[in-house]
């Protein structure tokens, strides 16, 4: 039931995270912006579309959108929501669960270069770069929770980071939560890092890399990067809402209240700061490794 | 015991007939390759007998040698380094067979055989072999074939070069070992591996010794100069043996090492595992970020061998921490991982080098930035590399996740449970291991995306075409067993336990009940695989079923309206790894050379870069440099009047008599 559930909510309400977002940008810029639900709309008018493949693609090009569909729905069963269990739990997920992502952005990659476009290329090389960055913030940072809560599976690992937590590693937690704050928006390819809206193709990354994608394969980028956005925004929720009532429901409505009011945070982030410069973002990436390290410093302690 | 010895027998004896009948192809070919592949089917039987849990077989021959003694061991230790021997050497002289039919016209193939299949004997011999005599002997002889394989070309100077670079290294690493075998058997007054006694004050000197000298030929930085020269100039078939097998018997020497300086009685201090932790470190981090900057594709491959011994050497660093802290989980996991990795890229390295060689083979370069293209042009080659770049860049669902896991797993276990002194060192693994496996997967994409999608970059890779049966069939052997570790982890972590229990030296018990609670792990992640295989197929089977009876066109990639682009303009290899080459720009010093454009109408432009080994430019040049000049001062000995060489044998040996007699 509850691992149903931990499965079940980013299935269904994942896509409402973009539509959050964009509706925050919209009132912050004074517009009315797109319906709540504009995600779910876009998703099912590119599922019912045909397709337009370049005559330079291979199979690997239509492999990349089903492959990392895959790999983050596998990923989704391994994420608890705050105090409520994963569908999966076993000591040792927390890697498969980096791993999977970095199986997606593989793909991603592959299918980037499969087109044979310069401008795909360069979001392809960028991509690569700042993840390699990230990867390190993630893992350290699962190291330190493991450290805290004496678990090596995601799953117990958040179940132990109640108020207690907090109390014992406060500031632990707090370097770790800013940490995984921008591994958040460096893997979701928001602002300061990359910019989801533009169309001038020399600055941005993910959207680039998907320029030649179109119909249902597009709806499967689209909805994996919801997906994605929902699963690391619940690993950072996660340590930041030390509601662990063991009661599930009182637990669900707040991890949800916390991931949209993360959704809000994302969109006042976008809307008050410019994308930096693609030279700073190492030492931004960089920087949360720190963090991360400074945190599990900490706990070691 | 019989079979392997008949195997290595009958490898010998077919190098011989191979030079024998070197005057016809077909037949020096066929007498090496039936006699590789049949001395592999040999082999592998009784070391899966002894994996499985068979007794250990030993053979003791006396040999007029002194000291010497043909002593052989087939233990668990070594049938678990067998297997993929035997496996890898069958499955490239396969490939061999087609390989070297391109030379057939211009040189005499004979000898070709002849030293691989020495390669593959001595290998075999290596690793069996437990007496100190029989064991330098096996790894000279080693290192002389590979020597003349490397040097398979010798017409071109580079070749040659990267030769004497090999031969020199070499043999530095064998010094070390000759130091370190004198020390084990001077206190137990015999050379047998049975018989060495070790004093508790010299365990420390030992190890260092060992570490020296079989990370040498292991590919230690910063002791891996030789790698990036040798495996580029060897044909491909030996490339793929030599990085994917041969430079595994360094970790088999270390590991074997371990065994006689660490017991439990006795275990090893801390410093050891935090040692090969930093060696695994330096060896994966660097090895991967000089890997980005290369633009050939076996240069590529062969800076990754060291990336991956460094994984191999993070394992064990683990595991030895374990050992040194009494965690028997820590040692377990750790040294179960490093085992799993040395397999594991055998398997994927190997078929990569293999993949090299056909692309190389196919479109005349292994420049990756003249290719592109070629899976639409050789799908088999395309699939089968795309499968070990995955497994290579430690991605689920195939074998270099499972061992990356398991060593992963060590270190999360040390971290969670151990005092903070042992929890520094292995979270340096964790966050190691991790940039490593993002630049290796930053480094393949580059690989298989520049290479085989895309527009081909010149007229060669354009022309180029799948190769033979011979060719293809090994690379798809390795592709699957690859897929099948993945997905069959846990069987693979359960014939590990006897290695385990020989290396670990804790009980048989204690580690079945550790390898059992791996496989536990590992039985999820097959679930994932298999959940993973399964979901991909599904949504696969979904979008065809969109797709169906709806509108499906091709046309140009998206140009942003610009009318005339050539498939020059393509991201290459170098701007794809620009941004990461420039943050490592300090550790690189690649070297530019061109002409920038300039002007409001340039003209051509140009840029060529190169990044030498660092290591080789500014310690290795510098002290052989010193070196050379300071002997170059000797050389008034040397004058080519032959009286004056017999007084100084007359000297020389007037000096020995007083020194004997005095």
């Amino acid at each position: 039931m509850e691992a149903g559930l931990t499965f079940a909510l980013p299935l269904l309400l994942a896509p409402l995270m973009l539509g959050l977002i964009n509706r925050t940008k919209a009132l912050m810029a004074g517009r009315t912006g797109q319906p709540l639900l504009q995600t779910y709309h876009d998703l099912f008018k590119l599922l019912r579309k045909g397709a337009a493949y370049s005559r330079t693609t291979t199979w690997v090009f239509r492999a990349g959108p089903t492959v990392g569909l895959a790999a983050v729905l596998v990923a989704s069963a391994l994420v608890p929501l705050g105090g409520v269990p994963a569908a999966f739990a076993f000591p040792g997920d927390l890697i498969l669960f980096a791993y999977l992502l970095g199986l997606m952005r593989f793909f991603t990659v592959l299918a980037a270069l499969d087109t044979g476009s310069s401008f795909e290329g360069m979001g392809a090389s960028r991509e690569v770069t700042f993840s390699a960055l990230a990867e390190p913030t993630l893992l350290l940072g699962f190291a330190a929770i493991a450290r805290q809560t004496g678990s090596l599976s995601l799953s117990p690992m958040y179940a132990g980071l109640g108020s207690d937590a907090w109390r014992h590693a406060g500031p632990a937690l707090a370097l770790l939560a800013g940490a995984l704050l921008i591994v958040f928006l460096a893997e979701n390819a928001r602002i300061p890092i990359d910019d989801p809206t533009t169309h001038l193709e020399l600055t941005m990354i993910h959207e680039v890399m998907v320029l030649d994608h179109s119909g249902p394969e597009l709806a499967f980028i689209l909805y994996s990067s919801a997906l994605k956005l929902w699963l690391l925004g619940s690993l950072l929720v996660g340590i930041v809402v030390p509601v662990r009532s063991g009661i599930v429901w009182i637990d669900t409505l707040a991890m949800l209240a916390g991931l949209f009011a993360l959704a809000v945070v994302t969109g006042i982030v976008e809307s008050s700061m410019a994308r930096w410069r693609l030279l700073r973002v190492p030492q931004l990436l960089v920087g949360a490794s720190a963090l991360s390290a400074l945190a599990l410093a900490l706990i070691l302690r | 015991m019989l079979l392997v010895l008949l195997a290595v027998l009958l490898l010998l004896a077919s190098g011989c007939a191979a030079l024998l009948t070197q005057r016809s192809f077909r037949a020096s070919a066929g007498c090496a390759v039936g006699a590789a592949v049949l001395a592999a089917v040999l082999g592998v039987i009784p070391s899966l007998r002894v994996l499985c849990g068979a007794a250990p077989q030993s053979l003791h021959l006396p040999w007029s040698v002194p000291y010497g003694a043909f002593f052989v061991e087939v233990d668990a230790l070594s049938a678990f380094f067998l297997v993929p021997i035997f496996i890898l050497s069958g499955l490239a002289a396969v490939y061999g067979a087609e390989y070297l039919g391109s030379y057939r016209e211009t040189r005499s193939l004979g000898p070709a055989w002849f030293f691989f299949n020495l390669l593959v004997a001595s290998m075999v011999l290596v690793v069996i072999a437990r007496n100190a005599v029989l064991f330098l002997v096996a790894w000279e002889v080693m290192a002389l074939a590979s020597f003349f394989l490397v040097t398979f070309e010798d017409e071109k100077e580079s070749v040659r070069d990267a030769g004497w670079v090999y031969l020199v290294a070499t043999h530095l690493g064998t010094a070390f070992l000759l130091v370190l075998f004198i020390v084990l058997g001077s206190t137990g007054g015999s050379l047998d591996f049975d018989q060495f006694r070790v004093a508790p004050s010299q365990t420390g000197l030992l190890f260092v010794l060992a570490l020296v000298g079989f990370g040498a030929k292991a590919g230690f930085m910063p002791l891996h100069v030789w790698l990036p020269e040798a495996h580029p100039a060897a044909p491909s078939h030996v490339s793929a043996v030599m990085s994917g097998v041969m430079i595994k018997t360094g970790i088999y020497g270390l590991v074997r090492m371990l065994t006689f300086l660490a017991t439990p009685a006795a275990p090893p201090p801390a410093w050891w595992g935090w040692m090969l932790c930093a060696v695994g470190l330096t060896s994966g981090i660097f090895g991967v970020v000089f890997a980005l900057a290369q633009h050939d594709l076996k240069r590529l491959l062969a800076y990754h061998s060291v990336e991956n011994i460094g994984i191999i050497a993070l394992g064990l660093g683990v595991g030895v921490l374990g050992l040194s802290t009494g965690m028997p989980t820590l040692a377990a996991l750790g040294f179960a991982g490093g085992l799993l990795h040395v397999l594991n890229h055998a398997l994927f390295k190997g078929l990569l080098f293999l993949g090299a060689g056909a692309v190389g083979h196919a479109a005349g370069t292994r420049e990756i930035d003249h290719l592109g293209g070629l899976l639409q042009r050789m799908p088999w080659t395309g699939l089968t590399f795309l499968i070990g770049a995955v497994a290579i860049s430690g991605l689920p669902p195939l074998n270099g996740f499972v061992s990356e896991l398991l060593i992963y797993l060590g270190a999360f276990h040390g971290l969670t449970s151990a005092a903070a002194a042992t929890a520094v060192p292995v979270l340096c693994v964790v966050a190691g291991l991790a940039l490593i496996g993002g630049l290796a997967a930053a480094c393949f994409t580059k690989a298989f995306g520049i290479v085989f999608l895309g527009e081909p970059r010149s007229d060669h890779a354009a022309q180029a075409h799948e190769p033979g049966l011979a060719m293809r069939l090994p690379m798809l052997l390795l592709a699957a067993s690859c897929v099948l570790i993945g997905l069959l982890s846990p069987l693979a972590v359960g014939a590990l336990a006897p290695v385990l229990a020989n290396v670990t030296g804790l009980s048989p018990d204690v580690v079945r009940t550790h390898v059992a609670q791996a496989g536990g792990v590992l039985s999820f992640v097959t679930a994932g695989g298999v959940g993973l295989v399964g979901l991909i197929a599904a949504l696969a089977g979904v979008r065809s079923w969109l797709l169906s009876g709806r509108r499906v066109t091709t046309t140009l990639t998206w140009d942003c309206g610009y009318a005339q682009p050539t498939t020059r303009m393509q991201y290459s290899a170098s701007s794809f790894a620009h941004p990461l080459t420039e943050l490592f720009s300090v550790l690189l010093q690649t070297r530019r050379r061109g002409v920038a454009p300039a002007g409001l109408f340039p003209h051509a432009a140009s840029l060529a870069t190169e990044t030498p080994d660092v290591c080789s430019e500014r310690l290795y040049g510098p002290v052989f440099t010193t070196i050379g000049r300071g002997l170059g001062r000797l050389r008034w000995l040397q004058h080519g009047r032959v009286h004056f060489y017999v007084l100084y044998i007359a000297l020389t040996l007037l000096v020995l008599l007083i020194w004997k007699l005095g």
